[in-house]
């Protein structure tokens, strides 16, 4: 996927949430680090350029939540979480860059609960690839690319990696 | 930067590198200290001892809550109640409770060198929780993370330790850790109390609190071990306080903005009167609510890996 095709999915799964949810007063985005926080940002403000309204956006670090601490050589890097706004009875919008296993989203889950208790939690993604190993499923999907468990599938965006850009490629 | 280290031994080891990275991850968990439910599944499985040969009440529950915050499974152990009485050795001790499948020790003891041993010996993370009159790193962590907080960096401050250098383990960690990262360290105390050969720390030595205080932005002043009155190392208690005791009118040779930090626990009126204690430049209780937050940081960056 090039610049022009990240940025009319991430402009159609704009729509398609606003379409779900015609009441936006408590919806809220929550990105996940962390391509999801980048994405997070500009579906927001493609929201609020829709319906002249910003949505309260936050930010989601996992690490501490994952299920494979204990099979790992070094531990991740801790980033920051900030969720500045209550989350009860809210909305929440969960985004991410690609959907693989589903571990990282049981893991945001996870952690958003113990934020509070949301009323709804949905899931958008830039791309779909396949390979669940949980009953995980998005709301939303930029493109569903079908994929080999031998390949890997790299987002990159202009604000990490200095080019918007989606890329498969075979692992080494 | 990969943390790679098993155990948290001391100040003296550490690169600044490693440092800054200590504190950058317990930024994260000092946002989960503030959470409405402040604890992670993190370390869910993993079981630590609190092994306390010595009293101590501030250090052993941040460790404790640390350890608890982040869903290890805590054994605390003090020597009142133990086999130590009847005269197992430091090693046999941890041997034994090891047998049982732990992952960690948090040690503290009063012979300098006691965790490095069992770090030596044993296949488990060690972390020094205060070693003699040696090292106590996670205090000079949470010291760190404090001054950063408040002061933006550490770079090119001037901190005085006023106290009883000399059998301070928290004033030798912090020596070595606000050098590494760029500050100016002076230390102040009558001479009984500033242990021989201390400038080959780097560090610049007073004895008059008048001379020592102008224009630092950090005062840290240390416990008087009141049980060493009776060693001769200070003539009497009055006199200290005449002399040693931070006054406002001592701290108006400081900056204008500068700190108070102490490591606990205060006597209050001997090291300092209530008023500057409980002040709006004390940041003592904040240091205890950072502690927690960089034994986290400690325990996560030597246990949350296989």
């Amino acid at each position: 996927m090039d610049k022009d095709e990240i940025r009319r999915a991430l402009l159609r799964l704009s729509h398609q949430i606003l379409e779900k949810n015609r009441e936006i007063e408590d919806l809220v985005v929550v990105g996940i680090h962390r391509r999801g926080v980048t994405l997070a940002e500009r579906i927001s403000k493609m929201m609020e350029e829709i319906k002249g309204k910003k949505l309260p956006t936050a930010t989601l670090d996992i690490t501490l939540y994952r299920d494979d601490l204990t099979r790992i050589a070094y531990q991740p890097v801790v980033r920051n979480t900030n969720i500045l706004f209550p989350i009860d009875d809210k909305k929440v919008v969960l985004v991410d860059d690609v959907l693989y296993t589903g571990r990282t989203v049981r893991a945001a889950i996870d952690a958003l609960i113990d934020f509070g208790r949301p009323k709804k939690i949905e899931l958008a993604v830039l791309i779909d690839r396949g390979h669940r190993e949980l009953p995980i499923r998005a709301d939303y999907v930029g493109k569903n690319i079908p994929t080999s468990s031998e390949e890997m599938v790299e987002v990159r965006v202009e604000e990490l990696d200095g080019t918007d850009e989606v890329l498969i490629l075979k692992r080494t | 930067m990969i943390f790679k280290r098993k155990d948290l031994l001391g100040m003296e080891e550490l690169s600044k590198e490693e440092i800054l990275f200590i504190l950058k991850t317990a930024e994260s968990f000092r946002e989960v200290l503030e959470r409405p439910i402040k604890k992670v599944p993190t370390l869910r499985g993993k079981t630590v001892v609190n092994l306390f040969f010595e009293p101590s009440t501030r250090t052993r529950m941040s460790f404790e809550l640390a350890e608890k915050r982040l869903n290890a499974d805590v054994l605390n152990f003090s020597t009142s109640n133990s086999s130590v009485i009847k005269g197992e050795t430091l090693l046999d001790t941890a041997r034994n409770i090891l047998a049982m499948k732990v992952d960690c020790l948090v040690l503290r003891h009063p012979t300098p060198g006691a965790p490095h041993l069992l770090a030596k010996k044993l296949p488990v993370s060690v972390i020094n929780a205060g070693d003699g009159a040696h090292e106590h790193p996670t205090q000079a962590l949470l010291d760190l993370y404090t001054i950063r907080e408040r002061k933006g960096g550490v770079e090119g401050l001037k901190i005085v330790i006023i106290g009883d250098i000399a059998h301070s383990r928290v004033a030798r960690s912090n020596i070595w850790a606000l050098q590494k990262l760029g500050a100016e360290v002076r230390v102040c105390a009558p001479p009984t109390l500033i242990p021989p050969l201390i400038e080959k720390m780097g560090v610049k030595v007073f004895y008059s609190q008048e001379d020592a205080l102008k224009e630092v932005d950090i005062v840290m002043m240390l416990r008087i071990q009141k049980e060493r009155q009776n060693t001769g190392l200070l003539p009497s208690l009055s006199e200290y306080i005449e002399l040693f005791s931070l006054t406002e009118e001592r701290l108006n040779l400081a900056k204008p903005d500068a700190l108070i930090m102490h490591p606990g626990p205060v006597n209050r009126g001997i090291e300092l009167p209530a008023k500057l204690a409980d002040g709006k430049r004390s940041v003592i209780l904040n240091q205890v609510t950072n502690g927690v937050a960089v034994r986290m940081a400690v325990l996560y960056l030597l246990l949350g890996k296989s």
